[in-house]
């Protein structure tokens, strides 16, 4: 297929159309909404159906109702939103049902900015909502990336019966590049014979989509039975990219958008004989701790540095992975600031130089 | 022996867990009568809601969800566009309809979202032992209104039937009441219309049924029928509210 110049938001609605999305459910929010608008155009082309809903709490609740009905269905907001949507992902978390959600992070707390963000990884990686849940959590670093892990998520989703958050921020949603639509590398589905679709087939058990578990024991066991899919996913589905790490003395691990700026810093900090290398996490859930691990262990390795749209939030995963066995810094912008390239060399002669 | 009575197909054979003299055993029953009445059992899919009927999805002899508190409508919403054959129910209280969940009701109303409810009014908070509802009567006593509600510190119950009747995209609303006998037939037909206004695909449905609730009013079973009679009626008006 020909490569397309594509807006991120736009590109991320054709993907999921692609990968046989059919229901959207969404409320406007700034960076975000080219996404709705393009579903509003797209789906009834396509035989599907777009609403926009009455606030973000219906929108997650009218999507728990089409993914327990069998469908492939998303919906997408930024940070103040993705707020309102926790306690349907909690449901929809619980209820083991699998669909597609989409956070342009945009700078917090409150109601905080319309500029980029980091600043929802916990929110996206521990919980966001009540209870002991995980969501598979992705990190985007350009619109193809953007499109291909949108089109793979609805299968993540579907094979583990679990939500799939794809975590951009609004410079990946507002931001221009080519991109083409493959599909992803197939999977073995297995079909949603626990849906509601009307008990006409009496060879199947009545469909009930619940989390609710009065007795201690069954809920024990029921998150018991979450825990176990997650370790799988985890052994599964953990993405990372490691990127200049052979002679690398210093690491620097970012994800996404300022995972970018690091690349181009990287090269200036070489120029300079500051031989530093990239770790990019791809999951942010399941968080590739093994990267760090090995790498904290590797000979010549002097120290990380975290450098992230937020104050420090992966920062504290990055830390968990390297175990003290090397120093980790930090470097971050908040409010919708991106750190420049010239900071993080900067940074990086600070390390160098003991300081 | 010929048989003159059997319980309808469309109730499973779990016993009800409600208290001896509420109504939602009935209420229950009308609602699964329906169904099976109009030979629409096979594609039905309910919504529970949260409150005293939260495990109405293992009584209803048909594909169920549990919904969050006050979302059933939204739920319904998705499931209703992915199934637009389908029959689709939810079931609410007063606290579950009234207040968590005012927006969605309001919103799947206005959009004349093709769904029916049975929303249940028995005026207070039953699940969680007996609290004040949007619903409670001015100067009936609740948990936190231990005085009775006093309207000039928290205000007027609120009618939503009428409040819904003034949407376009309501097709039929009706408020019953289970106070009695004649009037337990009369909430039968009302709640079978609502059916077939969602079959007919004229719209959005609602029925609103007076319940009583002796545990968390103080009353015998037999003196909640009466308060219910003499004092919620006379609040909330029976009869059609809206039918196009």
């Amino acid at each position: 297929m020909a490569r397309k110049l594509m807006k991120g938001n736009e590109a991320v609605a054709e993907a999921a159309i692609q990968a046989g999305c059919r229901y959207f459910f969404g409320y406007p929010i700034t960076p975000q909404n080219e996404i709705p608008e393009y579903m509003a155009r797209r789906l009834p082309e396509v035989g599907g159906c777009f609403l926009q809903a009455e606030s973000e709490i219906s929108a997650i609740n009218m999507v728990y109702g089409a993914s327990g009905a069998g469908a492939r269905v998303m919906t997408s907001s930024s940070s103040p939103g993705i707020s309102l949507k926790q306690e349907g992902i909690s449901y929809i978390a619980g209820a083991e049902l699998p669909c597609v959600i989409v956070n342009m992070v945009r700078g917090g707390p409150g109601l905080g900015g319309i500029q980029p963000g980091q600043s929802d990884y916990f929110q996206a990686t521990k919980g966001g909502g009540h209870g002991d849940y995980r969501i598979v959590v992705l990190a985007p670093a350009s619109i193809q990336e953007a499109v291909d892990m949108v089109m793979e998520g609805f299968d993540i989703a579907d094979q583990y019966r679990i939500p799939v958050l794809l975590l951009g921020d609004g410079m990946i949603g507002q931001m221009m590049e080519p991109v083409e639509f493959n599909p992803p590398p197939k999977r073995d589905l297995p079909p949603k014979t626990w849906a509601s679709t009307g008990w006409s087939d009496k060879r199947r058990p009545r469909a009930v989509i619940n989390s609710l578990y009065i007795d201690p024991n069954e809920l024990e066991a029921m998150n018991l039975k979450l825990q176990g899919k997650y370790k799988t996913i985890a052994e599964n589905e953990t993405r990372v990219e490691e990127y200049l790490l052979d002679d690398a003395q210093y690491i620097i691990a970012a994800y996404g958008t300022i995972s970018r700026i690091v690349r181009s810093a990287l090269a200036s900090a070489r120029s300079e004989g500051i031989r530093a290398g990239l770790i990019r996490p791809k999951t942010l859930w399941p968080f590739p701790s093994a990267a760090f691990e090995n790498a904290a262990a590797r000979e010549g390795v002097e120290a990380f540095l975290t450098v992230e749209m937020s104050s420090g939030q992966m920062h504290e995963d990055v830390r968990l992975g390297v175990n003290g066995k090397k120093p980790v810094h930090f470097l971050g912008r908040m409010g919708g600031n991106v750190p420049s390239p010239e900071s993080v060399v900067e940074k990086l002669r600070e390390m160098k130089e003991g300081k | 022996m010929e048989k003159v009575f059997k319980k309808t197909s469309m109730l499973t054979d779990k016993i009800f867990h409600y208290c001896p003299g509420c109504t939602h055993g009935i209420i229950h029953r009308l609602v699964a009568e329906a169904l099976e009445e109009l030979g629409v059992g096979d594609r039905a899919i309910g919504v529970a809601p949260v409150g005293c009927a939260v495990f109405a999805y293992e009584y209803f002899n048909c594909d169920m969800h549990e919904a969050a508190h006050g979302r059933a409508p939204a739920v319904a919403t998705g499931i209703k566009r992915v199934h637009p054959d389908a029959v689709v129910f939810t079931y609410q209280g007063d606290g579950d309809l009234a207040a968590i969940g005012m927006a969605e009701i309001v919103h799947a109303a206005a959009r004349g979202e093709k769904i029916t409810t049975i929303f249940v009014n028995n005026a207070i908070y039953g699940m969680t032992g007996g609290q004040m509802a949007p619903t409670t009567l001015v100067g009936q006593k609740t948990t936190t209104a231990p005085d009775g509600r006093l309207a000039s510190h928290c205000g007027y119950p609120v009618r939503v039937s009428e409040l819904l009747a003034t949407l376009d995209g309501a097709a039929y609303i009706e408020r019953v009441s289970m106070h009695d006998v004649a009037n337990v037939m009369r909430a039968k037909k009302a709640i079978k219309k609502a059916f077939e206004c969602q079959i007919e695909r004229r719209g959005f449905a609602l029925v609103e049924v007076l319940s009583s609730c002796p545990t968390n009013w103080g009353l015998s079973p037999k003196e909640a029928l009466e308060y219910l009679r003499d004092a919620m009626v006379p609040c909330y008006p029976l009869g059609v509210k809206k039918e196009v």
